[in-house]
């Protein structure tokens, strides 16, 4: 069963923590450890969790033209993003869906660094070379660098101990530093909503690295449990579920992630795949959207139920759904009809035949807390 | 108290003085589930046996329990609404779900006993 399944640098090393291993995007990964999801996740709110993500994909982009070229496959801002500097970005398609979401960084000397989706990321690849592959080297590291993230209020207090520069940097910096000896690649950023730093590693030092920041008091080895309900809670999408192939950015509410700049009126506005579509949306509105929903009971309401209104129409169905630790009740993301998407809208999920009133509710649903200098 | 019984589906039964069964899931079950955080209680009704009387949501997933045996349920464990971690912290006491009275009583017996559980469950992990 799991001989097609492969396996990080620190595979091994989930195992020795005992943890309870899932086939997840090819990989298998840690769902969780012996101290459970809910407490995995109140320990990163906390203090520091440390995850291994390094199934996801990390590719890098150089040439001269390199930041131009990635600019047609992304509605967003390449060219002007600084250098030591990363954004969030999606490759859309020719109908303006969403192929993946990345984070791009740019690292000096006409190289970008990208990090997408572990289940995107050979289609990613391919998509690159086939659009970019004249315009800029494209170099993937999937077997070279393995990915940790250090998430939590504490993270900065031990990574400092390793770094004292990390200290310095604020929410969406990346600087290239040295840990134990090796070059790796550091970003104040992360997927949980709290303070905290991703860290691209070359494959054969990251498991000492891992072992380094677990020996630190304040830090417990976190699952892919417990990065759900940190992610569902701090609002932000998982691709495959709060938005895919046929969700625009327009209907996954992420239009702030479209720069200024490539919009309608912005000074490079367009030259990405749907604009023309994105742009319309924009303009005179879609007939759905991503909102958030908390369930007006304990019921937690799952991926894939029907979201009705009082009358018992359909009216969408959610995307993502569970039970926030933090939040000490459930909560979800949902796809609405437009006129049933306004803040504190009364709704229903069908859970197993019953209806479980919902509302409405903005998001994040449990306060970010990046640090921002 | 007498001593338990357990279904492959990894509930275990009691025969209580009044002649009721009390109903819970086993710590095996529990530690597969993960951290309880809702259990939807059946309603005081007959059931079949086999149907799905209530429903536990872990932090992953929603999960049946089924009536081990046709009968009439009687109690349901109202601390869980409150505190469905008991599911997880004392599964085989405060962590019950129901109590029914069994259409025939002698098949309780029939059902697994802790030993054949045991091996049931060492299988499982084998496996």
């Amino acid at each position: 069963m799991s001989e097609t399944l492969q396996k990080t640098p620190l595979h091994a090393l989930h195992l020795e923590l005992g943890a309870r291993m899932v086939p997840f995007a090819g990989f298998d990964m840690p769902v969780q450890y012996p101290l459970g999801v809910l407490k995995e996740h109140l320990h990163t709110r906390e203090q520091a969790g440390l995850f291994d993500v390094s199934h996801m994909g990390q590719i890098i982009l150089r040439g001269s033209d390199a930041a131009r070229a990635l600019e047609t496959l992304v509605p967003v801002d390449i060219i002007d993003l600084p250098q030591g500097m990363q954004r969030y970005a999606m490759f859309t398609n020719a109908q303006g869906g969403i192929l993946d979401d990345l984070m791009v960084a740019n690292l000096g000397n006409d190289t970008l660094f990208l990090v997408v989706n572990a289940a995107c990321k050979d289609q990613d690849l391919a998509h690159l070379r086939e659009h970019l592959a004249e315009r800029c080297e494209i170099l993937p590291l999937f077997e070279q660098r393995a990915l940790l993230a250090l998430q939590g209020p504490a993270a900065a207090t031990v990574l400092q101990r390793l770094a004292p520069e990390v200290a310095s940097m604020t929410f969406m910096q990346l600087r290239a530093i040295n840990l134990l000896g090796h070059d790796c690649y550091v970003s104040r950023s992360g997927y949980t909503g709290e303070d905290g730093y991703e860290i691209s590693v070359p494959t054969d030092a990251a498991e000492a690295l891992a072992r380094r920041l677990l020996a630190e008091p304040e830090v417990q080895p976190i699952g892919l449990g417990a990065r759900d309900s940190l992610r569902l809670e701090a609002g932000l999408c998982l691709y495959g579920h709060d938005m895919n192939s046929t969700t625009t950015p327009i209907e996954a509410s992420l239009l702030w992630a479209i720069s200024k700049v490539r919009r309608a009126d912005g000074a490079r506005a367009g030259g990405f795949p749907g604009a023309e579509r994105i742009f319309a949306q924009q303009q005179q509105g879609v007939p759905r959207k991503r909102v958030g929903l908390l369930p007006q009971e304990r019921t937690p309401v799952r991926e894939g139920a029907d979201i009705v209104d009082a009358q018992g129409n359909t009216v969408g169905n959610v995307c993502s759904g569970g039970f926030g630790p933090t939040l000490g009740a459930p909560l979800a993301m949902g796809y609405v009809d437009n006129e049933h998407a306004a803040l504190d809208t009364p709704l229903f999920a069908l859970v197993r035949g019953k209806q479980v009133a919902l509302k409405v509710s903005k998001m994040p649903f449990v306060a970010q807390r990046y640090y921002r200098g | 108290m007498s001593e338990l019984r357990f279904t492959e589906d990894h509930e275990w039964l009691r025969v209580e003085s009044d002649g009721s069964v009390t109903v819970g899931i086993t710590a095996y079950a529990q530690n597969a589930l993960g951290d309880v955080v809702y259990v939807q209680l059946p309603e005081l009704a007959h059931y079949d046996k086999g149907a799905e009387a209530a429903t536990v949501e872990s932090v992953k997933a929603a999960s049946g329990i089924y009536m081990p045996l046709s009968g009439e349920v009687v109690a349901v464990n109202e601390a869980l609404n409150d505190s469905p971690e008991l599911v997880n912290e004392d599964p085989l006491a405060e962590g019950w779900f129901l109590r029914f009275i069994p259409a025939n009583i002698d098949e309780v017996a029939a059902l697994l006993d802790q030993d054949a559980y045991d091996r049931l469950i060492k299988a499982n992990d084998d496996a």
